[in-house]
């Protein structure tokens, strides 16, 4: 396929992968912020190509894995109701909340519905007006314009049975609660290279000055993750701390503006909760006081409600980096995607559902050699 | 899908019942009236012809083989095909992965109060071509008719009989070390093609439906002398599931190739841009063979002869007897796993 074939090409990889071989004399730890890249690392088995010396750890860049249980619990609620109309992004409806999915609400009667553009839910809310149509807003910088732009159209033609549950959050602030926590070993970043091509990355150059951390804006196509591997290898091991763009085919210094102030426009900063990692400042999105009539959690009048991660379930250390999937004892016997504890093995760009669909070939063996 | 024998236009007056009644299933003139107009002016043949409560006929000696399988498929009609031919279709498939040819079928139909008569006509005229063009003939049926809002316009069930003239047995257990593994054709056709529809995604070009009958190919093989020692009809859960199927029974750990499995440009940009897994995508007209290494070659050239199989190609083989696994090799050339779809396929994110 073109424009894509290009990007996977198999000796293009392994020249690169020889120059990152070349280049590196000590062991670094990189990790990868976004849930895309961990699924392309996976499935590509880019990181067996890498030196050993080389550690890629997964970051928490998938949204569905970091939205916070006590929102799903909002959401099957609000789902569950016979008014509404509850849409969504296609992996979101397999997320467990403490006690249920999406599908099971789906199943006992509940109208849930898959979008592939939140303007899709905007029009579904036009053509069903006796409906309330709800649209769940998740994601990071790169679903949010699309979300405003929902918004800003719903209020534009003055919509009233359309609200959102708001849940989107800011890739910056994550990097930064990462790195100022004591246990952290990320010693590079990929940023995301979606969640740039519409922010830019001007708020990444205070980041690596003051952390002194190499950050490179990188793509999600194998030879796009390896010359972004290269270009951080090579900043670490000339001491140097630099923003980089690997991605430059879609990603600009300024990013998108329109989509900016757009989001600007409809959004504001908040703090937000993520799933297994706690709550960071600054972090999210939320409504607009202008925009507030859009809020699904105040139209329903929600209460707010706090609820325990599952014990056994070590989401938390996996999207901070300081555990690999198959280090949990309940990965691949009693935590499968079929049956998650938690939101990493739900999504496919989730660390551990990447490693089960992949990787767990590794136990299959081990599993035929007893 | 019209044939010049057969008038295009419904034969029940559309003024006099435009929809499907609660009556047309109860037994009375109005049932008797839609079989005889509509199944039995389609179907008609001499077995089917004696309205008999069940079917009487001979069979050709030799090991006969049986399959069923219900059909509900939402848009009934799809670009490439429609519930009706699919019900034909799937059926003719099955038995042909036991390398039957297929003589009989029965089929059952479920229809949902207020379908349009010209819809389920339509559906029955491509039923009746499809059977046809297969060779089998739909020797007895159902009908019943559920209230509205308790089904889905239209569900169709076939069951089928074809007679196993030869002396294979084809069968995963037979699967062994150096086999090798051929597709019959691109993948993914058909699971893309309903999505488009029933989603409203628009690409550039139509997606449509791989349905086709796949049992000459398959007979042409044996009529060769292939050693075929398993074939398994692709379709939900796509490439994945069949292979993980095959190597959970034959207890062996299958490896393929990615750059070496078909997929067509269409297919492939769509799923990139919903996040879904070609090799788990469904298909309708699609199988794998599993034959030594030494008739791959014959058996490919075999394939490429036939219409519905041009596109066969040898994707990997069976390395050895272990615990059950199938791997994909990646461009990078490292192997991953591939494992079965986790329920439904559900489009990622962004």
């Amino acid at each position: 396929m073109k424009f894509l074939d290009e990007y996977r090409d198999g000796d293009l990889a392994q020249k690169l992968a020889a120059e990152i071989h070349h280049v590196t004399t000590k062991p670094w730890t990189v990790m990868e912020v976004c849930g895309g890249q961990t699924h392309a690392i996976v499935k590509f088995g880019i990181d067996e190509v890498l030196p050993k010396q080389i550690t890629l750890i997964h970051g928490p860049g998938c949204p569905v894995c970091v939205t916070p249980l006590e929102v799903i619990d909002q959401a099957l609620e609000i789902a569950a109701r016979p008014e509404v109309v509850f849409t969504s992004f296609g992996d979101m409806l397999r997320v467990p909340g403490s006690t249920t999915d999406l599908l099971a609400v789906k199943a006992k009667g509940g109208d849930v519905r898959i979008v592939y553009s939140p303007l899709d839910a905007v029009k579904l809310a036009e053509e069903n007006p006796s409906r309330e149509v709800v649209f769940f807003g998740v994601g990071f910088e790169t679903t949010a314009p699309a979300t405003a732009m929902a918004v800003f159209q719903a209020a534009q033609k003055g919509l009233k049975n359309f609200s959102l549950l708001i849940s989107h959050v800011l890739v910056p602030p994550a990097i930064e609660a990462l790195m100022s926590s004591p246990n952290c070993r990320v010693q590079a970043f990929l940023a995301a290279g979606h969640v740039c091509a519409v922010m830019g990355y001007e708020e990444y150059f205070p980041l690596a000055k003051k952390y002194r951390v190499p950050i490179v804006v990188t793509g999600f196509e194998p030879l796009d993750i390896l010359q972004g591997v290269l270009l951080t290898v090579q900043q670490l091991e000339s001491g140097r701390a630099e923003v980089e763009n690997q991605y430059v085919r879609a990603v600009t210094r300024a990013g998108n503006q329109p989509a900016q102030d757009l989001v600007k426009k409809v959004f504001q900063v908040v703090p937000r909760k993520w799933r297994g990692i706690g709550e960071i400042p600054q972090s999210g999105l939320g409504l607009s006081a202008a925009y507030a009539a859009f809020d699904a959690a105040k139209k329903f009048k929600l209460t707010d409600h706090r609820v325990e991660e599952p014990a056994e379930c070590i989401a938390g250390l996996i999207l901070q980096g300081l555990k690999k999937p198959h280090e949990c004892p309940a990965f691949g016997t009693r935590c499968t995607p079929e049956h998650p504890f938690g939101a990493t093995m739900v999504s496919s760009e989730g660390a551990c559902a990447a490693y089960y669909r992949y990787r767990h070939h590794d136990m299959k063996e081990m599993a035929g050699a007893k | 899908m019209n044939t010049p024998d057969f008038s295009a236009s419904c034969p029940i007056p559309i003024s006099q019942y435009p929809h499907v009644l609660m009556a047309h299933g109860g037994g009375g003139k109005l049932m008797h009236r839609l079989l005889e107009d509509i199944f039995g002016k389609a179907f008609s043949n001499a077995i089917l012809d004696t309205r008999h409560d069940s079917a009487q006929f001979t069979v050709p000696p030799g090991r006969l083989a049986m399959t069923t399988d219900s059909y509900v498929v939402r848009p009934i009609f799809f670009p490439g095909g429609n519930i009706g031919s699919m019900a034909i279709h799937g059926t003719v498939n099955d038995l042909a992965m036991s390398g039957a040819r297929p003589l009989y079928l029965s089929c059952g139909f479920i229809i949902e109060e207020g379908l349009p008569m010209e819809t389920l006509w339509r559906v029955v005229c491509s039923m009746r071509d499809a059977a046809n063009k297969c060779g089998v003939q739909i020797i007895t049926g159902d009908t019943k008719v559920v209230d509205k809002g308790k089904g889905d316009g239209l569900f169709i069930n076939t069951t089928g009989i074809g007679v196993i003239e030869h002396e294979q047995i084809i069968s995963p257990q037979n699967v062994q070390p150096g086999d090798a593994v051929i597709v019959s054709g691109d993948l993914g056709r058909h699971g893309m093609a309903i999505m488009a529809v029933r989603e409203g995604l628009q690409f550039e070009s139509t997606i449509e439906s791989d349905s086709v009958p796949v049992y000459e190919p398959v007979l042409d093989l044996i009529k060769a002398g292939i050693e075929i020692h398993c074939l398994r009809d692709l379709t939900r859960g796509g490439l994945a599931s069949a292979l993980n199927e095959i190597a959970e029974a034959a207890g062996v750990n299958i490896a393929v190739e990615q750059k070496l499995i078909p997929i067509r440009e269409d297919v492939h940009a769509a799923c990139e841009m919903l996040g879904l897994d070609p090799l788990h995508v469904a298909n309708e007209g699609r199988f794998i063979a599993f034959v030594p290494l030494k008739d791959s070659e014959r058996a490919l050239e075999i394939l490429r002869r036939h219409e519905v199989s041009t596109g066969a190609a040898l994707i990997g083989e069976v390395v050895e007897k272990t615990a059950p696994l199938v791997t994909v090799k990646s461009t990078l050339g490292v192997n991953r796993i591939l494992d079965m779809p986790s329920g439904e396929q559900l489009p990622r994110i962004c």
